[in-house]
């Protein structure tokens, strides 16, 4: 299947993909109806994005790139939605990042 | 409190501070929308677990779509069946114990739970942190 949405972004978070960001990712994963998939690297492995333990498992880093992918009818909009929580560093601010 | 759309999660712990702090938990990373009941301690409350306590735990975080239990040691999971052997026969069908750590359990449970998804899936979801 080509027809996938595709996207990435670094980062920033000071502790990474851990639990509270994952957290996030994944509940906003799930209030779209397209598949949507994250990888660290853009040949993959790709996991559900949807995925609870799947996503904290992948322990991404502070500074590294998610790769993300979505297929479906809303993939546009739910690729556009982890790109800006991501970049949004999970809407958490620096002083509570630490403890995340 | 939470929607009652969504499985109901309940912590069972042998002590009051780790149940409590396993609700906060999930309260702060998934939010009030999930049903949430914990109980800890026995009645004297020292260390241990109480059918009651559980029952009462177990009628707070009722939802129609079920109710997952985390629980940690030994005793928290047979006063947990035994709770759920005391309940409605109605209600009896709709509860699960999940074989998983209590704490990650009830933060993975709990997102599950959060979207919406059954109660077979939110147990698995908790017990795929186990080992396979």
């Amino acid at each position: 299947m080509n027809d996938w949405t595709s996207s990435s972004v670094v980062i920033r978070h000071e502790v990474g993909l851990h639990a509270r960001p994952s957290v996030k990712l994944t509940k906003l994963a799930k209030t779209f109806a397209s598949a949507i998939q994250i990888a660290g690297s853009p040949e993959g492995p790709w996991i559900d994005a949807k995925s609870i333990v799947k996503v904290m498992a992948m322990k991404a880093k502070q500074d590294s790139t998610l790769y993300m992918r979505a297929q479906g009818g809303d993939a546009p909009a739910a690729v556009t939605a982890l790109k800006d929580l991501v970049e949004r560093d999970f809407d958490e601010d620096a002083a509570h990042a630490a403890s995340g | 409190m939470g929607d009652k759309d969504k499985v109901g999660i309940v912590i069972v712990s042998h002590s009051l501070d780790v149940a409590k702090g396993t609700a906060d938990m999930v309260r702060q990373m998934v939010g009030e929308d999930v049903p949430l009941g914990y109980c800890g301690g026995n009645p004297d409350g020292g260390l241990g677990t109480d059918v009651a306590k559980i029952l009462k735990a177990i009628d707070e975080a009722w939802s129609d779509k079920g109710v997952a239990i985390l629980v940690d040691l030994g005793g928290a999971e047979t006063n947990s069946e035994m709770a759920v052997e005391m309940l409605a026969p109605e209600r009896q069908g709709k509860v699960v114990i999940c074989n998983a750590p209590i704490v990650e359990g009830a933060v993975m449970a709990a997102t599950e739970a959060w979207g919406g998804a059954s109660l077979e899936d939110v147990r698995r979801t908790a017990e795929e942190l186990s080992p396979q």
